[in-house]
């Protein structure tokens, strides 16, 4: 039995992930589980690669997972997916935002936009979500809540209370900033099929 | 608690209230916090040496006193540092070196655990932010015991990995800072330092026998076929993948713990090793004749995670590769409004040699403004342009520029901008201003006018000091405008003797000085030649479309007219500086109007 689960956040600078990953830590905790996360700070702030390794169980120990040791990765750019697709284990679940934020080869028209991700991901993630968080976060009301949307639809992968969650949001805004985020979480939940 | 935060945290709950530091990533973070607990002193020095030598004015006074830099920071306050290895401390020293396996924000990969040996000094090494909080109360009170520096090593993992942490009460210790008088111990001639580096050699003695009974150096016995000797995050990545294996985790990297090494190795059959980067810890076993795998299975570069370690151990399990679909990279970019951007895509135009520095501006080496060519150190830009200068004598002229961020050339560009003007250069240095620390978040500098505690002070005036220094050329430019900015780089190439040019405009995220929000940029697709001009300046919001590669992938007329595609700007992204206007020729890109 596996005593140690993982998610993964992955994406680009400035899509609120370190936030993100900071919020499901606080429910872990809550949960009172033991957990560990770990990100890289610095250039990656720059419009690259942006990852966070989130890691709760009874006694963590590596903040980092192994390739086919992550539980749930949650995509926040399209194409990110497959960046780390080969981090998630057999039989994991896979959300992804269909944001597409162009790197500086497609921006100049030097590489295409890959335009099969969703079929690839298919073939081994059948049950993968597709979610259109940027759609939800302005019917929340706010554009930058598309973190605390991405955070709603992976609730419905964890077993675990949504008063832990709520208490969670609470804690992570400033007050004139918790209603648009709930609502943000609501909708997140909502626009996952299971 | 990160790591950082747990350093902080660790330092302020011993009694810490002086620290000094100099930002770099992954180090920053220590200080911004120790900065916000209440009655402490903390400042951002302006380059590390610095730091260093204010530690150690405070600790000779008595204080317990925290020096914070990351790891190629020691190497700029190695002078200091060498040399207090022999004075002692009088109160406390605790250096912290944050290290960087994997260069995440690096340009390289020391192993700073060498400077421990190097220097003669003990160093402590956290797997987590508890060990971090704990060894760095641990750090404080061997420098106390023991009269010495003492390392605190983290790295980047360290530093950035979050994990629960049990808050303690702060002590407050008793004020022992005082003037004390103690020239034989304090002045290091050579008839003082002889006596002093005896006294080294004795409390590195002390100190190896200590670190046998030092607590954090501790065996877990389990299986008894495989051994495994550690230290820092690794023990968890390692206890992850093989918890049933035994295990000696070194909290004290150096100096070993000979016996207790000796006593471990009884115990179990096969040894490995396992540490990032360089075979530190393994060439110490091995020279006490102790066979260990290491280096022959694990990597010397680039950090480990569990399933780098499984691999050495277990060989490469055969994973199930999944289908593969090529992928375009996504490297750091400038800003959207960044004021690096006009700046290098003019250098980058220039066809001259641009001598790079360290700073987010670094980044502009890439495609499409390949505006930078070299980059080695802080402050190097300008000692390497003269140098390059002065080697192509007539051939360089008008063709060597340096180019240094404003936090650099106040880190260590002073120095050699003094040497430009003394040797009578004939390179062209340009300082790019952007008004703050920008790359590692915004810190505070000489040239801000408030510190890190956020208190107003003088601020240096940039163009002054370059003039103080002997440089007469002295010009000021806003690299929003890219017609003054290519005149002005004109001129000053072609003018012989030394110049410097400032480049000054705040970073575009640097919030106390943000300008009101400028409206978005939009391109007319009928009015958009194709020719990709634009583009060459490398903003992230500006895209080129072809028919098959839109948002909407909607035609325009202008692709009908036999274009291969035309350029469009993403609206939200956009912050409005008006580079791309500037540089289209045929007038499509406009203000967006109400």
């Amino acid at each position: 039995m596996r005593h140690v689960k993982g998610i993964l956040l992955a994406g680009v600078g400035g899509q609120g992930i370190i936030l993100a990953s900071d919020i499901l830590c606080r429910v872990f905790i809550s949960a009172g589980l033991d957990v560990k996360k770990s990100e890289v700070h610095g250039m990656a702030q720059r419009g690259g690669c942006v990852t966070s390794h989130v890691r709760f169980g009874k006694t963590v120990h590596s903040p980092l997972a192994k390739k086919k040791d992550v539980d749930i990765l949650v995509a926040f750019e399209k194409m990110e997916t497959i960046r780390y697709l080969d981090y998630v284990m057999d039989g994991g679940a896979v959300i992804i935002n269909m944001e597409e934020i162009y790197p500086p080869a497609v921006n100049l028209g030097e590489f295409p936009y890959p335009d099969d991700i969703t079929e690839t991901v298919r073939r081994s993630f059948p049950d993968f979500q597709l979610v259109d968080a940027a759609k939800q976060a302005i019917r929340a009301g706010n554009i930058r809540t598309v973190n605390t949307v991405l955070l709603g639809a992976l609730s419905c992968f964890l077993n675990l209370s949504l008063k832990l969650w709520d208490k969670a949001l609470a804690d992570s805004f400033p007050a004139k900033l918790i209603g648009v985020n709930r609502e943000a979480f609501r909708l997140g939940r909502g626009a996952v099929q299971l | 608690m990160s790591g950082n935060e747990a350093i902080a945290r660790g330092a302020y709950e011993c009694g810490v209230r002086f620290a000094v530091g100099y930002p770099g990533t992954p180090s920053t973070e220590i200080m911004e916090a120790f900065a916000r607990y209440p009655g402490v002193y903390a400042e951002w020095s302006p380059n590390e040496k610095v730091a260093m030598e204010v530690g150690i004015g405070a600790a000779l006074a008595g204080a317990k006193a925290m020096v914070v830099m990351k790891h190629v920071g020691v190497n700029v306050a190695a002078d200091p540092l060498f040399t207090v290895s022999y004075t002692g401390t009088n109160g406390a020293l605790v250096v912290i070196t944050a290290d960087d396996p994997s260069m995440h924000s690096s340009q390289n990969e020391q192993d700073n655990r060498n400077y421990a040996r190097f220097a003669k000094i003990p160093m402590l090494e956290p797997a987590d932010s508890e060990e971090a909080k704990r060894f760095i109360k641990l750090a404080f009170e061997q420098s106390e015991k023991f009269d010495t520096p003492v390392f605190l090593r983290s790295t980047t993992r360290v530093s950035h990995s979050k994990s629960l942490v049990t808050l303690e009460k702060p002590s407050v210790s008793d004020d022992r800072t005082a003037v004390r008088f103690d020239t034989e111990k304090f002045v290091m001639v050579p008839m003082n330092a002889r006596k002093r580096r005896l006294v080294v050699e004795k409390r590195l003695q002390d100190l190896k026998f200590f670190a046998e009974s030092f607590p954090d150096n501790r065996m877990e016995i389990n299986r008894s076929d495989v051994g495994i000797i550690t230290a820092g995050l690794s023990y968890h990545y390692a206890k992850e993948v093989f918890p049933d294996y035994s295990y000696l985790k070194l909290g004290m990297v150096y100096p070993l713990p000979v016996k207790l090494i000796r006593k471990f190795a009884r115990q179990v059959r096969k040894i490995y090793v396992i540490e990032e980067l360089d075979p530190f810890l393994e060439e110490q076993i091995r020279a006490m004749g102790i066979k260990v795998t290491g280096k022959e299975i694990f990597p010397y570069t680039g950090e480990f995670d569990p399933g780098v370690i499984e691999e050495a151990i277990s060989g490469g399990k055969s994973l199930k590769t999944l289908p593969d679909i090529p992928i375009p990279p996504r490297p750091p970019n400038l800003c959207p409004g960044c004021p690096h951007r006009g700046l290098f895509y003019v250098l980058g135009k220039l066809k001259i040699f641009v001598n790079g520095d360290i700073g987010c501006y670094t980044l502009s080496f890439m495609k499409p403004l390949e505006g930078l060519h070299s980059c080695i150190c802080m402050g190097a830009s300008i000692g390497m342009a003269h140098g390059m200068s002065k080697a192509l004598g007539e051939r360089g002229k008008g063709k060597v520029v340096g180019v240094i961020g404003d936090s650099t050339f106040l880190h260590s560009g002073i120095t050699p901008m003094l040497n430009m003007a003394y040797n009578r250069s004939d390179a062209v240095i340009v300082i790019c201003d952007n008004r703050t620390t920008a790359m590692t978040g915004m810190q505070e500098h000489p040239a801000t006018g408030f510190t890190l505690q956020g208190e107003k002070t003088v601020e240096v005036d940039i163009a002054a000091l370059v003039k103080s220094l002997g440089i007469q050329s002295v010009r000021v430019i806003d690299p929003y405008d890219l017609k003054s900015v290519r005149a002005v780089l004109k001129e000053e190439l072609a003018r012989s003797g030394p110049s410097v040019v400032i480049s000054r405009r705040a970073c575009i995220l640097f919030k106390r000085e943000k300008l009101p929000r400028r409206k978005p940029f939009t391109i007319d697709p009928e009015k958009c030649i194709g020719c990709r001009l634009c583009l060459g300046i490398g903003c992230p919001p500006i895209a080129w479309r072809t028919a098959s590669n839109g948002p909407d992938g909607r035609v325009t007329r202008s692709e009908k007219k036999n274009r291969k595609g035309v350029a469009f700007i993403h609206r939200d992204l956009c912050a409005g500086c008006g580079l791309c206007a500037q540089l289209c020729k045929s007038g499509a890109i406009t203000e967006e109007r109400e």
